[in-house]
């Protein structure tokens, strides 16, 4: 049986302490406006200009015309022209060039052949991000200014991108970080939480009271529910006015669903605390979480890109569902409905880490 | 009527005992004391009674319920003080009373009416809205206790509630102690000061785990098995390193320029005694057997383990 009095007791208690500790409301605001800056500024998905090298063995005006239209893509600017393949190579490895243009001897005559293809291109492979954006090349329309009949020939190469087709970074990020932003206040806060009552003796006195295990864990997170859900408004409106980025679903799914991932990592945090014996230790421990939720949910790279041991891992941390659902809801316009598998992975999370953090918090000291 | 009754009561932390094979009576408003140096687990015993730590062994009924089962009946029943302050370092003196009431599920009316009660009679009024974090000691031990009775719990269980406290709140503390065993309460508390120990109505003297004296402070002064001697002489330190080596004496407190000897009781003449003692060692001395104190019962008690390294 729960107390609502008491419940509320531990609820109003924890809002005083909150209220007083400049150090922990200065992170619930800074945290999301710093990153969301940071992020959105400062690091930039969109790969241009990256230097390239062109071995021109046709020397023709069509191989000239060719080399003309992929520098006008800028993905790509031509810092080198090489007569060997050795060379390019050389290029390449020595990390002066990310990629290399080899058109050979008789590439118009490829181009009229229709299962041949022109040219090759070649890229510096060790940045994934780098690769992406050159084999979007391939795509490319060739002859957009001379040779509009081989337009029709490369009908089969045209791109098409969904939902975001200026490829603006800050429209993938702003979702993710409120994720990323969660998993780090929300862990963190209730870890450290119930260690300080722990550290300052208060936790001696307080399992000494009638007060029960569920009133005291429950009391402890859902103040926390409530800044988290404010955190989440505070990246959506700054993303919505400085980064334009709109909410294509329902703010009430966006609403629900991030409470229930609140919910996800405050349970996290609780079974932190049950294992930590001080605050550095809870620190620590949260960081071995922020870690992989930061590199392997898909926030930072792709999902799929991944090796298989890495998605596994993936799978088992709650930022990966979130950002799957909060990424469907507002970026592709999806329903909650839509993406009830991914809830009810959360839900299940949340049960499963309160349960064991009500069985490994003991109301006594041994 | 009994409070507590304790039978055989044992706890292991890995291969140390803490305490080993306790026996308590304790009757109901009693103060108890439980007097003995740091490590003789004072606090360990304290905690199995409030259920916090479960025994290793033993039997403990503590107002008719059962430890460690029924230990959550039986918090609603005990105020409990921890040895270092314990109360929301955080919060101020109304906030952490508000709360430790509303713990104890007291509300509304009844709620202010109590807090305002122990406000007044634990001198609160003027630091009511003080963090708690920047009270004295002396303070910080009342707002302790005010919150430990919020519920007006039958037993008081406290943890050498005095220890980082000055000598004045000392003796307050102890006047509001006796004030509430009037009232009825039970009071269950340890110290390591003599003059405390000495205010309690029943005393049990612990030493590596076991009780080694259980009685009023009165009877134990009474029944020492020493006699006490002060003995003055001009060469205190060397009279000291000569009596400190016998059999018969079972311990040597310098008081200034006097010596305190205590003598086994199987010595008959204990002042001749030492007198021809340091008479054969070339020293002059005086002696005169005197009353014993509770140190003296203690210093006794605690030499007397078998298992002593002394």
């Amino acid at each position: 049986m729960i107390s609502w009095r008491r419940l509320w007791a531990v609820c109003n208690k924890e809002f005083k302490q909150l209220a007083r500790d400049r150090g922990t409301i200065a992170m619930i605001i800074g945290i999301p406006v710093l990153e969301l800056l940071m992020f959105g500024y400062a690091i930039n998905n969109d790969v241009r200009h990256l230097p390239a090298v062109v071995l021109d063995q046709s020397q023709s005006a069509f191989s000239r015309h060719l080399t003309e239209d992929v520098a006008a893509t800028q993905i790509v600017d031509f810092v080198a022209s090489v007569a060997t393949i050795e060379e390019l190579d050389s290029l390449i490895r020595s990390g002066q060039v990310s990629v290399g243009l080899f058109i050979p001897a008789d590439a118009q005559r490829r181009s009229q052949q229709p299962d041949r293809r022109v040219a090759q291109l070649i890229v510096d492979g060790t940045d994934p991000v780098i690769a992406g954006v050159v084999a979007q090349l391939q795509a490319m329309p060739l002859g957009l200014r001379s040779h509009d009949w081989l337009r029709e020939k490369n009908n089969s190469f045209e791109l098409r991108i969904y939902y975001n087709p200026e490829k603006r970074s800050a429209v993938n990020i702003v979702p993710g970080l409120i994720g990323l932003i969660l998993t780090m206040t929300m862990v963190l806060f209730t870890a450290i939480a119930i260690v300080r009552e722990k550290e300052h003796g208060t936790l001696e006195l307080l399992i000494a009271t009638p007060v029960s295990v569920l009133e005291l864990l429950m009391g402890k997170v859902l103040p926390y529910i409530l800044i988290g859900l404010i955190q989440a408004s505070l990246v959506l409106g700054l993303g919505y006015w400085v980064f334009n980025v709109p909410v294509s679903g329902s703010l009430l799914d966006v609403y629900l669903a991030t409470s229930l991932f609140i919910a996800a990592s405050l349970m996290l945090g609780l079974v932190i605390s049950t294992v930590a014996e001080s605050q550095f230790q809870a620190m620590q421990m949260t960081i071995f979480v922020f870690m992989p939720s930061i590199l392997l949910s898909g926030f930072m790279f792709p999902f799929a890109g991944m090796p298989v041991a890495a998605q596994w891992v993936a799978e088992v941390l709650p930022l990966t569902h979130f950002l799957r659902i909060i990424r469907g809801i507002v970026l592709r316009g999806a329903s909650l409905g839509e993406m009830l598998t991914e809830m009810l992975i959360l839900l299940g999370f949340t049960v499963i880490m309160l349960t064991i953090a009500a069985l490994r918090f003991n109301k006594r000291l041994d | 009527m009994q409070a507590i009754k304790v039978r055989n009561l044992s706890r292991q932390f890995g291969s140390v005992t803490a305490v080993d094979s306790l026996d308590l009576d304790i009757s109901v408003g009693q103060v108890y004391g439980f007097l003995g140096p740091n490590g003789c687990g004072k606090s360990t015993t304290i905690r199995m009674l409030c259920g916090l730590l479960k025994p290793s062994a033993g039997e403990v009924n503590i107002l008719g319920l059962s430890i460690p089962e029924q230990a959550e009946a039986l918090k609603l029943k005990t105020g409990y003080m921890t040895q270092s302050y314990s109360l929301y370092r955080d919060l101020n003196v109304v906030e952490n009373l508000n709360f430790m009431a509303e713990i104890y599920s007291l509300s509304g009316r009844n709620k202010r009416l109590r807090i305002e009660e122990l406000i007044t009679r634990y001198q609160l009024g003027d630091i009511r809205h003080q963090i708690s974090g920047s009270l004295s000691g002396g303070q910080r031990q009342r707002l302790s206790l005010a919150a430990a009775v919020i519920h007006k719990p039958p037993l008081l269980l406290l943890d050498e509630p005095t220890s980082a406290v000055d000598p004045q709140s000392r003796r307050d503390f102890w006047e509001s102690l006796f004030e509430l065993v009037e009232q009825g309460t039970t009071i269950l508390v340890s110290t390591h000061f003599m003059d405390e120990a000495e205010r309690c109505h029943k005393l049990a003297i612990l030493d590596r785990g076991k009780k080694v004296a259980d009685d009023s402070p009165k009877n134990l002064m009474r029944d020492i098995n020493a006699h006490v001697v002060e003995v003055h002489t001009d060469s205190v330190a060397s009279a000291q390193d000569v009596l400190q080596c016998l059999p018969e004496i079972k311990g040597v407190t310098q008081l200034g320029l006097s010596l305190r000897v205590l003598v086994d009781r199987q010595v008959d003449q204990a002042e001749d005694f030492i007198r021809q003692t340091l008479t054969s060692h070339q020293l002059t001395a005086v002696a005169t057997q005197v009353k014993a104190n509770l140190e003296d019962v203690f210093v006794v008690a605690t030499m007397s383990q078998p298992s002593g390294s002394r």
